[in-house]
């Protein structure tokens, strides 16, 4: 009797709620866009919008790794500082030849060279599958990144060139030392994220200020990059009059699909679900835990290699401070996302959205002319309120 | 080719303050159902946690077809054709039931998972168990019942030669439990060495070929199940102590001091309306299977879990009625009750810390001493709860977690008589402690009903209730399927009765 009542009045509470609590994400980030074009018509440009995306890139790409270790329930305060020593190494040696006080003046040309890049990449990938396959061993992702890395610290040793693709190569080396570090620390000697990333965190930032400070002339910032290296950041993919889609907006792209992919549809990717689910159960289904998780702090660790790459040459200089507290817009960015701290939940749409909104509150902040020190406030308020709404999907009463 | 499929031999293992195993054994044949029986914390589930590799032995061998084997994580075993369904139920209830099934061996193609097919081979195992299921629903959505068929399918579809099934039956009805026979039937001819872990003695003589008893950890006998009677049974089980179980009853039951009426919570899982009292100095026994919400109604009444409608009244000495509606345990602890709650390690000790604070923490504002806290009359109330208790502890200052199970229930229920409570809400009060340790509980319990306090038990082992209550009642699904005076009581018509609404 109740249900025909129900269908008679055309609304349903209780689904109505469940429909609003699934979607408060979009909801609140469509409410959000829609309030500043209110205040500020002239906000809505396809211009402004290409803008936020390229902004959010690179926290993004770095969000995306940070992601993968809030759902085995731990977190990385690290990532922000790891982003600044891979950056100062991607920027120390792509500064422009014609810059004086430049970090290695030994290196006379900067080429693109794009085929060896290519090469060594596919070499990469096919020894990572075949260690994969043969020896069914972890190694499978480190041994490719020491290999080519090594190579590529030889031959800068032996020429006075330097591809501008190899200190990407460097930054996820760096990157992927980090994150194993980290890993370890929570596999095998059972820290929890919290600590080990604190460790890391000062580490990587004893490592950046000691880097920046070898320089001749002292700690000076590394800037005057190479425009083949910004261009690659830095250039658009012109589609018509207005609409210029930025590089590091497909780059963003491209990483949210491929860590789409490994979320939902690798071993790695399920396993880690489980793990930060109930580890007990993973233990007793037989999934080895310390490497699960030492392999998805490796992928993030490549993460926080290619954002740290793209970031140097977004910004055009890097010092000690570089990558200062992005951890904690990656970490916000996953838990407007949806990305459940207690473990075992979280989306890559999900992070991407939560990325954005974040990037939007900024940019549209900035955009109506808010006061600086009043954004603070307004973007804790609105991440507490968004997570607090997200939060009421999974919370159990009783 | 060996008489047995598997063997295991003087298996030993000691926890902190408990020796768990001791030259325990267990020889299994191909193609049987084996039964391994024996009390709570005789030591049967740590045996098989040793066999599936989720403990490391102390010492003693374990061999596959005559072959030494030694597990150091499940992976080993399932590899080596173990499985085992978990006493308590290892899903990740975030994710979907063939996520569940396939974790640990996701089938690839191309490197990545292939769905299509896990949910083709679920779809399988499913139609060959008659389990009906969407393998692509979030496994928290099931009921206890079908996550524990999910789980059997789950063993089943390992293809082991080992199947281990820890009380795979504690939350099914009869007619899942002829089902889940069935199986083990098709198992068995299949050649199959089957453990069956289980308390219900019935079943145990209908499915099992051989038995092997357990108590404290050693192994008592192994006999043919043709030949063994319920009665050999609880004998061998219960061994030289089946005298003397339980202390003489003593209390006597006085006036009505607690009434709860048609009391049914907010949030599922929950009782529903459920009606009874209790009287001063009386042992109330709650019964029930697993999933029959005997925990929610404890909570419930003690105010941790929303109430949705009904009415608690409360008397005091004189017969004055005092209705309470107790929205937090603060309340509840101002009202006279008191919560010794089920998972001891999960929600009664604070394992890193010392029995002083263990013993004082339900209690701390009655030590305030202007904004701090007196270390005099906490140490003074701590040597009471150890005196009293007879808790067997080197000092005050030693962490509760080095003392044994029975030793940690002692200072909790110590930590409750603080309060003063009136009434004790008691879950599971003796689960994990060691049978000799049982004893000093049950007096313990008794002593207490002759202080004139009112006492509610929650308790799995049927033997207890009928050996320590007054009353028992019996939940079914969360409703109350009946009351049993002490007189009338026997276990064929509690379970009768804990199936009455599934």
């Amino acid at each position: 009797m109740e249900k025909t009542v129900d269908t008679a009045s055309g609304f349903n509470w209780e689904k109505t709620k469940a429909f609003l609590l699934n979607y408060a994400l979009y909801i609140i980030l469509g409410v959000l866009i829609i309030v500043v074009i209110i205040i500020e018509p002239s906000f809505l440009n396809a211009r402004n919008f290409l803008k936020i995306l390229e902004q959010a890139s690179t926290r993004g790409i770095l969000a995306l790794g940070v992601a993968g270790l809030i759902v085995l329930a731990g977190t990385d305060l690290s990532a922000g500082r790891i982003l600044g020593t891979c950056a100062a190494v991607s920027a120390s040696l792509l500064q422009s030849i014609t810059y004086g006080s430049r970090m290695y003046p030994q290196f006379e040309t900067i080429e693109t060279l794009w085929i060896p890049f290519l090469v060594t990449l596919l070499i990469g990938i096919a020894l990572a599958v075949l260690i994969q396959v043969f020896l069914k061993s972890s190694l499978g992702f480190i041994l490719p990144i020491l290999a080519t890395t090594g190579l590529g610290i030889y031959y800068l040793t032996q020429q006075q060139t330097v591809p501008v693709w190899l200190p990407l190569l460097f930054s996820i080396f760096i990157g992927v030392i980090f994150g194993l570090i980290n890993g370890f620390g929570v596999a095998k000697l059972h820290l929890h994220a919290f600590i080990i990333t604190l460790g890391t965190q000062l580490i990587a930032y004893g490592a950046t200020c000691i880097y920046i400070d070898s320089q001749k002339g002292g700690a000076q910032p590394l800037s005057s990059l190479d425009k083949q290296y910004t261009d690659i950041v830095t250039g658009r993919i012109n589609l018509g009059p207005s609409i210029h889609i930025p590089y590091l907006v497909i780059y963003f792209a491209i990483s949210a699909i491929v860590l789409h992919i490994i979320w939902t549809r690798t071993t790695i990717g399920k396993n880690m679900f489980a793990i930060g689910g109930n580890t007990e159960a993973a233990e007793v289904s037989g999934v080895n835990i310390s490497r699960s998780i030492l392999y998805v702090y490796l992928i993030s660790g490549i993460l926080y290699g290619i954002a740290s790459y793209l970031e140097a040459a977004r910004v055009g200089s890097v010092t000690t401070q570089t990558g200062l507290n992005y951890e904690l817009d990656a970490i916000s960015g996953c838990v407007i996302g949806g990305v459940s701290f207690s473990g075992g939940v979280g989306t890559i749409p999900g992070v991407v959205i939560g990325v954005i909104i974040l990037q939007v509150i900024n940019y549209a902040l900035y955009y109506l002319g808010v006061n600086a020190y009043l954004q603070y406030i307004i973007k804790g308020l609105i991440i507490i309120l968004a997570v607090s709404i997200d939060v009421r999907k999974y919370l159990k009463r009783k | 080719m060996s008489e047995y499929i598997l063997e295991m031999i003087d298996i030993d293992k000691t926890f902190p303050g408990v020796k768990a195993l001791n030259h325990a054994q267990l020889k299994v044949r191909p193609g049987s159902v084996h039964a391994l029986m024996g009390e709570n914390g005789a030591g049967k589930s740590t045996l098989m946690k040793c066999l599936f590799g989720v403990y490391l032995e102390d010492a003693g061998e374990i061999r596959i077809d005559g072959k030494p084997v030694r597990f150091t994580n499940p992976k080993q075993a399932l590899d080596n054709g173990v499985a085992m369904v978990h006493q308590e139920l290892n899903q990740v209830l975030q994710r979907s039931i063939m996520e569940n099934i396939w974790l640990g061996r996701f089938p690839l193609k191309f490197g990545l998972v292939d769905h299509e097919k896990m949910y083709a081979e679920t779809k399988k195992v499913f139609k060959e168990l008659e389990i009906d299921a969407d393998p692509a629903t979030i496994i928290g959505k099931l009921s206890v019942a079908k996550r524990q068929m999910v789980e059997i399918a789950k063993a089943v579809s390992y293809n082991a030669r080992i199947l281990v099934l820890d009380e795979p039956t504690s939350s099914l009805t009869e007619e899942e439990v002829n089902h889940l026979f069935r199986i083990i039937n098709k198992l068995r001819d299949q050649g199959i060495g089957i453990i069956y872990i289980s308390h219900k003695m019935e079943e145990i003589l209908r499915i099992s070929d051989e038995v092997t008893i357990m108590r404290d950890g050693q192994w008592v006998a192994t006999r043919d199940a043709k030949s063994l009677s319920t009665d050999e049974i609880i004998q061998l089980m219960v061994g030289r102590e089946l005298t003397n179980r339980y202390p003489p009853k003593t209390n006597a039951p006085g006036s009505t001091i607690l009434n709860v009426e048609k009391l049914s919570g907010k949030y599922q899982p929950t009782c529903v309306d459920v009606s009874f009292d209790l009287r001063k100095g009386e042992i109330l026994g709650i019964a029930g299977l697993v999933g029959s919400r005997r925990t929610e109604l404890l909570e419930t009444i003690f105010g941790i879990r929303t109430r949705e409608s009904g009415e608690i009244t409360l008397y005091n000495a004189a017969g004055t009625a005092k209705k309470v509606w107790n929205k937090d345990s603060n309340q509840a602890i101002r009202n006279g009750f008191a919560l010794i709650t089920e998972e001891r390690r999960a929600t009664g000790i604070f394992a890193g810390l010392n029995i002083a604070f263990n013993a004082i923490i339900a209690n701390i504002k009655n030590y305030a001493k202007g904004p701090l806290l007196s270390n005099k009359s906490i140490g003074k109330d701590t040597q009471w709860v150890i005196d009293a208790m007879n808790v067997k502890t080197p000092s005050q200052n030693t962490h509760i977690r080095d003392l044994s199970g029975g030793n940690q229930q002692k200072v909790i229920i110590g930590r409750w008589l603080l309060t003063n409570p009136e009434i004790l809400l008691l879950d599971e009060p003796t689960r994990g402690i060691d049978v000799g340790a049982k004893y000093e509980i049950y007096q313990l319990i008794l002593n207490l009903a002759n202080d004139g306090k009112g006492i509610i038990m929650v308790s799995s082992e049927m033997p207890e209730l009928l050996g320590i209550c007054d009353r028992i009642a019996v939940l079914s699904n969360g409703i109350l399927a009946g009351i049993l005076d002490r007189e009338e009581a026997t276990q064929e018509k509690i379970l009768a009765l804990a199936a009455k609404y599934i």
